[in-house]
């Protein structure tokens, strides 16, 4: 099976693109070269991970979206730094990632088990800046910052567990956000929330990059929600995965739930999107057998 | 595998499963090395082999023991008081918590009473135990029950309160008779904790048997290392501490066995209720 | 207002009632008793201040406390510091947790005729025969604990790249604190026996000493209070207990208590 890896190379586009990225030529914020992550246990391994190769340049805010099973997971656990890779290069702002890096922030799928239970909400947030080393006041900006941002102003003494899935997973991304990170790698966060939550969520993580320029890797099944959001969508074949396309959203950068899901344009990239992954998961039995 | 560390050479060893040595063969290996350590200890002169004699000594005792048949003995003594303790708490906690626990009045009234009861530690009846009783075997019986009893009794409790309120009334509106309420609904709701109340009673139901034996005086194990202290028999003393070790594993490994027998056709395992 | 009064009321004949009744059923049942054995419930208490508060709290109850006091302390430390340890470490995990299923299937109390040889019949004894027996729950619960912390918690620790302390503190000691308050809880009642059973074993003073010393001279009504004074202690500590639980652990049942309402 012939692999396509970047058949669509964005190309500078008026309302995409970020003031950063005019320039054009420069080095990426993150750059993955030839991951490849095979499991190994007593008996047998499993090539989780055959071969990925794609870039995010500073500001950017791209999606992975693949078929269920894909490997989305480790590839982020990988790029994370929490798995070790069996060879790769994944490259952070110039420097070769093992063990998590510094300037990274992570948000879970699983948002009622990445959040300290037995901290309020305002020491989950404050946690990682008193670890950064950030003195009081700092650390009290950001965090009255980052909650407000999240609209959670009014939760600051309230335990995680006390509010509802959506609420958490704010806290989560407030607590992503006031690290300040370069790169905010996401997990299928939306993944275990309702329809309406995800909608508010998705403008809300929307919002924040605008605000912030932060680099966003954003990982989802929901091709729709890779669309609506993503500068990029980076689509991935089944396990073992390899790229697919690498497809330019050229929708406008003003993006609000009704106007643009009903736009034309969106309708035929999510059209794109779709039939790419369901080539991946009629080829997943040929891949398989390498 | 927590303690990797931000340094960036730490490697991931988490998805490393299974690193060729199975966990059976660790476990063996743990034992291996305490023996080694029992013998090699007192041999090298670092613990005085009058208080830690050689585990070859150990078990030395250990073989003359289990050719006597006053061990025997002993250990039927053991077992047969254990048996007898924790069947009349079961008996008496389950019949207790089924009642109490299904007439919302009684649980109410008795609440305090259980809460003050229970944590008195059942060795302070030693006395009076003694005083009734001497150093007949019924001495330590009444400690084993009294220990036992409340462990039996407050999971019983538990389990009667978890009944499906659905369940109750269906079979209620059905105009079950009341023996047949308990048989259909509570009894198969109450059996999961039951059976944690039987396994912890079983451990507890053992210390308090050999506690008994060996402070009052009653026949068994407990009675047999008090005299073989006395009496120097240091070595004896450790081969028979062993052995009751290896009962209480016994008893843990059969309780857990009965449990999950008990249990196969349950819905849930039923995490237990800290008690 | 008179509803909320009628409530109160109920409640304290809930709680108080049953009590008051065996109380006073045993009062009752005593009060003329010339039963060696069962001496009247009134000479029973009448002994106790006497017997308990003047001279004896000072040589005897207090003494008993203090070693209880320092050998469950120390147990706590040890326990959930191994526990710690050998948590973290799959292999260790595998070798020595059987061994130490085996050391706490042991019944804590034929440890004191060894621990007598070793550390003689003083407090150092006593001490140590209420670590020996107490430790077991506290290491093995803490090792189940340590390993039970949720996988996502640990990969948010590595993400924000947390000291190893904080990691210690706020998300092994804390994610296992559940676990390791159940072990405490059964540690209890093992040292308050141990405390006991080492008195009565061997030594000169302390609780379990005394109350033997009343029976062997069959002072009966000093005996009676003293089964009555450990059984105070047995509940004080009890609801001290409950106290620091329902602290350290407010988070762990609140959580629970949402789940449940909310599944």
């Amino acid at each position: 099976m012939s692999i396509v890896s970047t058949l669509t190379r964005r190309t500078p586009e008026p309302d995409t693109a970020m003031s950063t990225d005019s320039t054009g030529q420069q080095t990426p914020m993150l750059d993955v070269r030839g991951l490849r992550k095979v499991y190994t246990s007593a008996n047998r391994s499993v090539e989780a991970v055959r071969d990925l190769t794609f870039s995010i340049d500073p500001g950017e805010l791209v999606c992975l979206v693949g078929p269920s099973g894909c490997g989305k997971t480790t590839l982020l656990r990988c790029i994370s730094g929490l798995l070790e890779t069996t060879s790769d290069e994944v490259v952070l702002e110039g420097k070769r990632v093992s063990g998590p890096p510094e300037g990274m922030a992570v948000v879970f799928q699983e948002y009622g088990r990445s959040l300290f239970p037995w901290l309020t909400v305002w020491q989950n947030v404050e946690l990682p800046l008193k670890e950064k080393g950030l003195c009081r006041a700092e650390r009290k900006r950001l965090t009255t910052e980052s909650l407000a941002a999240v609209g959670l102003a009014d939760f600051h003494s309230a335990h995680p567990w006390q509010l509802s899935g959506g609420m958490q997973q704010r806290v989560a991304i407030a607590r992503a956000v006031a690290y300040e990170p370069n790169v905010l790698l996401m997990d299928e966060p939306f993944a275990a929330v309702d329809a309406q939550t995800r909608g508010e969520l998705e403008d809300l993580v929307r919002a924040l990059w605008e605000r912030l320029g932060v680099t966003v890797l954003f990982v989802t099944h929901d091709i729709d929600e890779a669309v609506y959001l993503g500068q990029r969508v980076v689509v991935l074949s089944s396990s073992p995965t390899v790229v697919l396309e690498d497809v330019t959203i050229d929708l406008p950068a003003e993006r609000d739930q009704l106007t643009t899901r009903s736009l034309p344009r969106f309708t035929e990239l999510r059209a794109h999107v779709y039939a790419r992954v369901q080539e991946a998961k009629a080829g997943a039995q040929s891949v398989a057998t390498p | 595998m927590t303690t990797t560390t931000p340094a960036p050479a730490a490697a991931d060893t988490r998805i490393r499963r299974g690193r060729g040595i199975p966990t059976s063969a660790l476990g063996a290996a743990g034992f291996a090395g305490v023996i080694l350590l029992l013998e090699l200890l007192p041999r090298a002169g670092v613990v005085d082999a009058r208080f830690l004699p050689p585990f070859s000594d150990m078990a030395a005792a250990l073989t003359e023991q289990l050719a006597s048949p006053a061990f025997w003995d002993a250990l039927a003594a053991t077992l047969r008081g254990w048996a007898t303790g924790l069947a009349i708490a079961m008996t008496a906690g389950v019949a207790a918590g089924i009642v109490i626990g299904s007439v919302p009045a009684l649980r109410a009234a008795t609440a305090s009473t259980i809460e003050f009861l229970r944590p008195i530690p059942s060795v302070a009846l030693i006395p009076l135990a003694v005083l009734l009783f001497g150093t007949d075997m019924r001495s330590t019986l009444l400690l084993v029950v009294y220990a036992s009893f409340w462990q039996v009794l407050v999971q019983v409790l538990y389990g009667v309160t978890d009944v499906d309120p659905i369940a109750r009334d269906t079979a209620r509106s059905y105009r079950f008779s009341l023996w047949r309420q308990v048989r259909t609904v509570l009894w198969p709701t109450a059996l999961p904790y039951v059976m944690t109340g039987f396994r912890l009673a079983a451990a507890v139901a053992l210390i308090l048997e050999v506690t008994g034996e060996l402070i009052i005086g009653s026949p068994g194990l407990g009675n047999a290392i008090a005299v073989a202290k006395s009496s120097g028999a240091v070595d004896t003393m450790y081969a028979l501490v062993i052995v009751t070790g290896v009962i209480g594993v016994g008893v843990n490994l059969a309780a857990r066995f009965t449990e999950r027998r008990v249990l196969r056709w349950h819905p849930s395992i039923r995490r237990e209720v800290a008690s | 207002m008179t509803t909320s009064i009628r409530r109160a009321a109920r409640r304290l004949l809930l709680i108080a009632g049953l009590p008051a009744v065996l109380v006073t059923a045993w009062w009752l049942a005593t009060a003329n008793s010339t039963n060696f054995y069962w001496p009247p419930l009134r000479t029973i208490l009448e002994t106790f201040g006497p017997t308990w508060l003047e001279g004896k709290l000072t040589t005897d109850v207090v003494p008993s406390l203090a070693r209880l006091g320092v050998g469950y302390v120390a147990a706590l430390a040890l326990g959930s510091g191994l526990g710690v340890a050998i948590g973290s470490s799959k292999t260790l995990r595998a070798t020595v947790e059987p061994v130490l299923e085996f050391f706490r299937a042991i019944p804590p109390p034929v440890l004191v005729p060894i621990l007598i040889l070793f550390a003689g019949i003083g407090d150092g004894m006593k001490v140590l025969v209420i670590v020996s027996g107490a430790i077991w729950p506290i290491l093995l619960n803490t090792v189940e604990g340590v390993r039970s912390i949720d996988e996502v918690l640990r990969d948010t620790a590595a993400c924000y790249r947390f000291r190893t302390r904080t990691r210690l503190t706020t998300l092994i000691l804390r994610g296992a604190s559940p676990q390791i308050m159940a072990g405490a809880r059964q540690a209890l009642s093992i040292a308050i026996i141990l405390m006991v059973i080492s008195e009565m074993f061997a030594a000169s003073n302390g609780l379990g000493f005394t109350i033997i010393q009343f029976q062997r001279s069959f002072a009966l009504p000093q005996m009676w209070s003293g089964i009555i004074l450990l059984g105070l202690i047995g509940v004080a500590l009890s609801l001290l207990f409950r106290l620091v639980e329902n602290r350290v652990l407010a988070w762990y049942f609140g959580q629970r208590n949402t789940q449940h309402s909310g599944a």
